[in-house]
């Protein structure tokens, strides 16, 4: 135990860090295990990401396709991850997703229903069966209350706005606890337990346009390489061709698909509707020609060819990219989406009623009357911490991983809705798997004290500085260095560019002096979050380097197809050394083979 | 654009004052972006509470010109002329700057009894669309709290929290109340010990309910209802004695493991 009186400790059996779906769902398993559990979140309890979420959480229950089957989904998900997948945390999945969402409703979820009763299920991109268990658009946030509520009904200490800086290893190496602090007080505090497990989520604000929050800033990750952990998969970012870039109101919020399948169309900063000049050979057949052609196609698609601004969403988030590497862009560094011009105010609105009022209601911008400003926007990392598919566990003994902080449960690729079930199946698995280690544990563990004065010191010494930078400006360039070099379509320049920068930015990062005190200060809370957005973004630029080929979520476009050799590796990432600015070593790690009847599943589906 | 004169709270538990920041407004921003733009800039240490900035986690409530307002869904365009004025919320102890102790409201949250249903049949509950719909309106609450900051009985009256659950537990207990699977009885406790009978249904709550909840005429009057049924009227009363057989008093699911 610790030695040191002067900070505030604690003791559980299971340490969760994060308290979004997957960590919540991982408290209540060790919960019922009998354990001593204790959950640290950086923000307050209710609010983490996972609110977010809309569409569903995908479960092949049959409700409303008898023949959907966890064997259908298994091969959904592998098909949509191409193949990059952890095959069986896809399996577990699919097996495991029904019994998870039913579960739910024990714990007070009302979902929409069948009108016979049984849990409504909504189609959705990739999913062969409307399979998506939902409450309207705000799945997330039934999928959070409910296990919020079935956290507190079981009595769980909940650490809120407490932020890890590092996790703690005892005598042996083993993770033994973290120190983090309060973000009201400004007080240090730390954790003993005998198991840890990560649950905070992705990445996504290393990026200037992203839909995710404040948080999103890979700590999990991070600390689990810091901690000697490995992470794959990290090229493999989902970016979303559409998403707002301006007004700062809207910047983030994704943009429907459904704005061009109703006439909305891409210009460049000239005015000029530019998806016509990116039309693969592949798509040439199928794709108008003309301006009026494709107009045709709106009124009857016998009449014309689908206009290119319907290609699949890797072309046009390319054309976008071009457009605005080529100085067309938009004035914040999008292009325009006009649908205003096209159709009338009136079919406007009835056609998309929730994006006209969102950006109405939190903008100002009436889509009836003016273009959007939109562009590829990062939304979801699929690589993460690998983890064993059954218990969750890395490979640093004590530390276990669940939810979007995990990689390998989607491969390079990830299929609406199939993070929340993702987060509820491994949640449920992390809290089994640490519950399962602490059985066979033997002898009791010291934390390392050398690491406690270690990380307090490093969060302090910006305090200590007289000159040195706002970590806001820190946090502006990289988003905008992230953005642009390792975006949504790379190449290799501008990845090794990438590489080489994110070294000054580490530079940079150790000269940050900070004004206030250490009570609910937002820059210091920016100061400690940086070296994890670094440390992911470092991986995340060295997968790109290394995955030469284009599968999924990584687009290179000086390696436009896929690759035979590759298709068959995890790119992975450790740390040589123990500290955050050591250098990183990345290396090709086979996949698991696939026994022979989950094989033919897969045969079936091609 | 013309500049904008933001007047902020900065202070903490033991006093404070308020700033002003004069920047240049952008178009269509909304008063949480002015926010960023302060810390990005002038203050890094202005301290403020926020997450998904779209409208669905409700952390960045706070009192815009006097009224409880989610800042990430308050247009600066909407604003009338002069300098905006942002202060923490009132009802709530101060932390520092905009961020409040909203503790409160997870202490409330914990003398909630779990919901009780019956054991699962195979394949899942069977439930009808109408059915679920009363208890799904109070499931959009997002937590904002403002409903909480805008009620007078906590608001003007710091002594009545001690006995005062407040407009997000009343839609908490209605929701239970109505959920089709319950089968827990709590209404001895909402009356005793949730303070309901104090509210006089001025409907401050709903009016600032982001999520657009009819906190008053479809939680908290029906429960009063209920509540007063159960209590007064004989037959009712006779009526729970004998359902107790599947209904549970709060007290006795308090004791009992959650399922």
């Amino acid at each position: 135990m610790s030695t040191n009186t002067q900070t505030e400790h604690h003791e559980y059996d299971v340490l969760i860090i994060g308290a979004g779906g997957a960590g919540l769902r991982a408290a209540i398993e060790a919960k019922q295990r009998g354990l001593k559990v204790g959950i640290i979140t950086k923000s307050l309890l209710g609010k983490a990401h996972t609110v977010m979420a809309e569409g569903g959480m995908a479960a092949a229950m049959g409700n409303v396709y008898e023949e959907d089957n966890w064997m259908v989904h298994f091969r959904d998900t592998m098909r949509g991850g191409k193949y990059l997948n952890n095959y069986r945390m896809a399996e577990l999945h699919a097996k495991e997703s029904p019994d998870r969402v039913w579960e739910l409703e024990q714990w007070g979820a009302l979902f929409d229903r069948t009108k016979d009763g049984k849990i409504l299920q909504r189609d959705f991109g990739g999913h062969r069966y409307a399979r998506l268990a939902h409450v309207g658009d705000r799945t997330g946030l039934e999928l959070i209350r409910t296990l919020q509520q079935k956290v507190v009904s079981m009595g769980t200490d909940v650490f809120m706005e407490c932020k890890v800086l590092r996790l703690l290893h005892d005598q042996d190496g083993k993770i033994a606890g973290a120190v983090a602090y309060w973000r009201a007080s400004g007080e240090f505090v730390t954790f003993s337990a005998k198991a840890v497990v990560l649950a905070t989520g992705g990445v996504g604000k290393s990026w200037k346009f992203t839909s995710n929050s404040w948080e999103g800033t890979g700590d999990g990750h991070a600390m689990a390489m810091w901690a000697g952990a490995e992470l794959i998969d990290m090229e493999c970012i989902q970016f979303h061709p559409t998403g707002m870039v301006w007004p700062l109101s809207v910047r983030g919020i994704l943009v429907t698909e459904g704005v061009r399948g109703d006439g909305g169309v891409l210009r460049n900063s000239e005015g000029e509707r530019f998806m016509f000049n990116y039309v693969a050979d592949m798509f040439r057949s199928e794709t108008a020609e003309s301006e009026e052609e494709g107009d045709r196609w709106y009124e009857d698609h016998a009449a014309g060819r689908r206009p290119p601004e319907l290609l699949p969403r890797d072309e046009v988030a390319r054309a976008i990219n071009t457009e605005v590497k080529a100085g067309r862009g938009s004035p914040h560094g999008g292009v325009y989406l006009d649908i205003a011009s096209r159709r009338p105010a009136e079919f406007i609105r009835r056609r998309l009623p929730s994006m006209y009022h969102q950006f109405m209601e939190l903008a100002g911008v009436d889509i009836t009357r003016e273009a959007m400003e939109i562009g590829p926007t990062c939304h979801y990392i699929m690589g993460g911490v690998k983890v064993d598919a059954d218990t969750a566990a890395t490979k640093v003994p004590g530390l276990f991983a669940a939810g979007e902080v995990a990689g390998g449960m989607h491969g390079a690729n990830r299929l609406g809705g199939n993070s929340l079930s993702d987060l509820i199946v491994f949640g449920r698995r992390a809290g089994m798997g640490a519950a399962d280690y602490i059985e066979g544990l033997q002898g009791s563990a010291t934390l390392n004290q050398g690491e406690v004065d270690a990380a307090i010191a490093e969060a302090l010494a910006p305090f200590n500085r007289e000159n040195g930078e706002n970590p806001y400006d820190i946090q502006r360039d990289l988003q905008e260095m992230m953005q642009a070099n390792v975006g949504i379509i790379r190449t290799g320049s501008e990845v090794e560019a990438a590489i080489e920068t994110l070294e000054n930015f580490t530079e940079r990062v150790q000269n940050i002096a900070l004004k206030g005190g250490r009570q609910y200060n937002p820059g210091w809370n920016l100061a400690t979050d940086l070296p994890s957005m670094l440390t992911v973004s470092k991986c995340t630029a060295r997968g790109a380097r290394d995955r030469k080929e284009s599968r999924g979520g990584h687009t290179r476009e000086d390696f436009p197809g896929t690759d035979e050799q590759l298709s068959k590796v995890n790119i992975g990432h450790t740390l040589v050394g123990n500290d955050w600015t050591a250098s990183i070593k990345t290396e090709q790690i086979p996949l698991l083979p696939i026994p022979a009847e989950l094989k033919a599943l897969l045969e079936e589906g091609k | 654009m013309s500049d904008v004169t933001m007047r902020i709270w900065r202070g903490d538990s033991t006093g404070g004052q308020f700033e002003n920041y004069t920047l240049e407004q952008n178009e269509g921003e909304v008063v949480l972006d002015v926010i960023h733009r302060i810390q990005a800039t002038e203050a890094p240490d202005l301290a403020c509470r926020w997450n998904c900035k779209a409208g669905k986690c409700g952390s960045c409530a706070a009192e815009i010109n006097g009224k409880p307002r989610l800042m990430c869904m308050t247009r600066m365009s909407e604003m009338p002329e002069g300098p905006v004025t942002v202060t923490p919320m009132k009802t709530f102890p101060i932390i520092r700057d905009l961020v409040t102790d909203v503790s409160f409201n997870y202490a409330q949250a914990e003398k909630v009894p779990a919901l009780l249903p019956p054991p699962m049949p195979e394949g899942g509950y069977r439930m009808f669309q109408e059915d679920v719909e009363r208890s799904q309106e109070f499931r959009k609450c997002i937590e904002c709290f403002m409903c909480q900051d805008v009620c007078h009985v906590i608001r003007d009256h710091e002594d009545n929290k001690q006995h005062y659950a407040g407009p997000r537990f009343f839609i908490r207990y209605a929701e239970l109340e109505m959920h089709p699977l319950d089968t827990n009885d709590r209404r001895d406790l909402i009356r005793e010990d949730m303070g309901l009978g104090y509210c006089n249904i001025t409907k401050c709550c709903t009016e600032v309910c982001p999520e657009h909840i009819k906190i008053t005429d479809n939680a908290i009057i029906p429960l009063k209802e209920r509540v007063v049924d159960a209590h007064y009227d004989p037959v009712a009363w006779l009526g729970r004695k004998i359902r107790r057989k599947t209904k549970v008093s709060a007290q006795d699911a308090a004791v009992q493991p959650a399922p």
